[in-house]
């Protein structure tokens, strides 16, 4: 037992707290909060690497040994998640220092990204079914005040529909643990495990498959799936880009991550039906997703929906549920944080060199005319998105076709195939309207000059290219890792066995041979 | 009694969800609320409903005497309450501004940034 999987939810807390005691003083939040995300990042790498080796490390909160106490366990999939959110944590909250207006920074604008950082790792590592409620409601409370923070109209309009939304999933969430545990008897996601092959074999599953059509539904709002997701597109384009890109890169992947969660570990039993349909969600919330896209006309609606397609994408993965479709959602999930977050940073630069997000609007000057690098920097995550070789989305669509492919799914491979070209032609649309083309410029008069955008706006946008061509460029290494990760996914008598001692660990489990 | 809180639960789940879908943002929370109230008489009453003691160990003793109530919904449910209370203030705040921002309470009114 080590401490090493509770301080990535430890750390952000901390700094969440010095924040607000240095509150007074703009420089010290500033300072404390990018220390804060530094060292969060320095922990999550530390995790990652030990992780890599197949070891699942666990901490028992209190010394309350599992199944009675909270047990936090890090995985090689909790642990790629957590670097993931520290990665785009930092990259936010350095954007945010050149880019978020005063009055919001002045209104605890750093400790409240920080608590929804250790809202976030917490989700990721939690061991317990009702302390992952907890983390969501801490991730949710501190994104509620985040959306809202400003008080714009337009801000208030999306942070009423999605904070109705996300307390509906909330109250389902909660009804579904308080049925879970009259079941089953137990709150620990390990020991459910256990006890839901018990209650299968005991012939008490269609109470099961009851419980978990109830978390299919919850996260199913929270991951924004088709026909769940129209919180998502009326309220994540209203606050500052900063905040959206934080969003983006991270709440609805908590959504998708407890679905992968409950889905490879507890619910199990009856894949015919539960796994059916998420097929089936999968392949609509790809097709919606992106044929929303093409009718918006704004910059960030066009990417909001984007997020719900490629949502699509990671679902298809545990759909599947073979080893090779585990590690194709482990692999999308990483590159798309990494490339979404990106966009809506880009987005934010272009907004200020243009003076609008209307793609149907000439801006004040052309993106590619003044600031060629700007336009660059956006083709790269663009066209990753897409899913254009070499970059980071090729591999993460490569690996999910061809599981799709094993399992003869051909439909699904066709719709994942049509969706990522449709997404290379909203791509493209944004890249003409907002990038290419210049404001025409009357005879005699010299075009308009661009401001210069910051450092503190461009390089952590550059840092976040870099990764996706890295991951690109040497797939290898993260594939492995995904592989790894599928593996204890798929063969959930491993977590069992780290979390609750090899004494739990039942033949009655069944579990995928990798 | 079993059924009673069944009956009760299903009734504050369907007035919940009937104040939501109604267009006002104040029968909105009050929707809200109810839905919370619903989900924790739900864990309350799938914990298991005993006539029984509190689960308090005599001195001595290993375990509590049997019968006794099991004390795990009612620390979730402490808790789910402790988070809706909060949500629920922050919410009264939210839909206040809102109503000062947008001047009506009608949802339908709430379209400016839609299109």
């Amino acid at each position: 037992m080590s401490a090493l999987p509770i301080l990535p939810v430890l750390i952000p807390l901390g700094t969440a707290c010095l924040g607000m005691l240095g509150h007074r003083s703009l420089r010290a939040q500033q300072t404390v909060s990018v220390a804060g995300a530094v060292a969060l990042l320095v922990v999550a790498v530390g995790l990652v690497a030990r992780t890599a080796t197949g070891e699942i490390l666990t901490m028992d909160a209190g010394g309350w040994s599992a199944p009675f106490g909270i047990t936090f366990v890090a995985d090689a999939f909790g642990a790629i998640m957590v670097l993931l959110a520290a990665v785009t944590g930092l990259a936010v909250v350095v954007y945010s220092v050149a880019s978020v207006d005063l009055p919001r920074k002045r209104f605890l604008y750093y400790p409240l990204t920080h608590v929804l950082l250790a809202g976030v790792c917490g989700a990721f590592l939690t061991g317990d079914i009702f302390n992952l409620y907890v983390c969501f409601e801490i991730l949710l409370l501190s994104s509620f005040v985040l959306l809202s923070l400003g008080s714009e109209r337009g801000q208030l309009e999306g942070a009423i529909k999605y904070v109705t939304l996300n307390l509906i999933s909330s109250a389902i969430f909660l009804s579904a643990s308080g049925l879970l545990y009259g079941t089953l008897g137990t709150l620990n996601m390990a020991h459910l495990s256990v006890r839901a092959a018990e209650a299968v074999a005991e012939g008490r599953g269609h109470v099961v498959t009851v419980v978990a059509m109830l978390f299919m539904v919850s996260f199913g709002i929270k991951a924004a799936v088709f026909p769940l997701f129209f919180w998502l597109p009326a309220s994540y384009h209203t606050p500052p880009f900063a905040v959206s890109a934080l969003f983006a890169g991270l709440l609805t992947k908590v959504g998708v991550y407890a679905i992968v969660r409950v889905f490879t570990l507890i619910f199990v039993h009856d894949t015919g039906y539960t796994h059916t349909i998420l097929l089936w969600v999968a392949a609509l919330t790809m097709v919606s997703g992106v044929l929303g896209a093409a009718a918006q006309t704004e910059f960030r609606r066009v990417l909001s929906f984007h997020i719900i397609s490629q949502i699509g994408y990671m679902i298809l993965g545990v759909a599947l549920l073979t080893p090779l479709a585990v590690a194709g959602t482990v692999f999308y999930i990483v590159h798309h944080i990494v490339v979404k977050a990106n966009l809506f940073l880009v987005a934010g630069v272009a907004h200020r060199i243009r003076g609008t997000s209307d793609l149907g609007r000439a801006g004040r000057v052309g993106v590619y005319a003044s600031a060629p690098l700007v336009a660059i920097l956006f083709m790269i995550p663009a066209m990753s998105l897409a899913g254009v070789p070499p970059l980071s989305g090729f591999w993460a669509k490569l690996i999910l076709i061809r599981a799709a492919l094993d399992e003869r799914a051909y439909v699904y491979v066709a719709v994942a195939l049509l969706v990522g070209i449709m997404t290379l032609f909203s791509m493209t649309k944004i890249w003409a309207e907002a990038f290419w083309k210049s404001p025409e410029v009357k005879e005699g008069e010299s075009p308009a000059k661009a401001d210069r955008t910051p450092m503190g706006m461009l390089a952590p946008i550059a840092v976040l290219a870099g990764i996706t061509v890295a991951i690109g460029l040497a797939a290898q290494p993260v594939f492995e890792f995904s592989v790894l990760a599928a593996g204890q996914l798929l063969n959930p008598e491993v977590y069992v066995g780290a979390a609750l001692g090899e004494a739990f660990v039942t033949p009655a489990q069944g579990g995928v041979e990798p | 009694m079993k059924l009673l809180l069944a009956l009760l639960v299903g009734g504050l789940f369907a007035a919940g969800i009937y104040l939501i879908v109604r267009r006002s943002i104040v029968k909105l929370i009050m929707g809200l609320i109810l839905l919370s109230h619903g989900a924790n008489l739900l864990i309350f009453a799938s914990g298991g409903l005993v006539r029984a003691q509190a689960p308090l160990v005599e001195a001595g003793a290993l375990a509590p005497e049997t019968p006794h109530a099991d004390p795990v919904p009612q620390a979730l449910i402490l808790t789910a309450i402790v988070i809706g209370f909060g949500v629920v203030a922050f919410m009264m705040v939210l839909v206040s501004r809102a109503y000062m921002a947008v001047g009506t309470d009608d949802t339908d009114e709430f379209t400016g940034t839609d299109h």
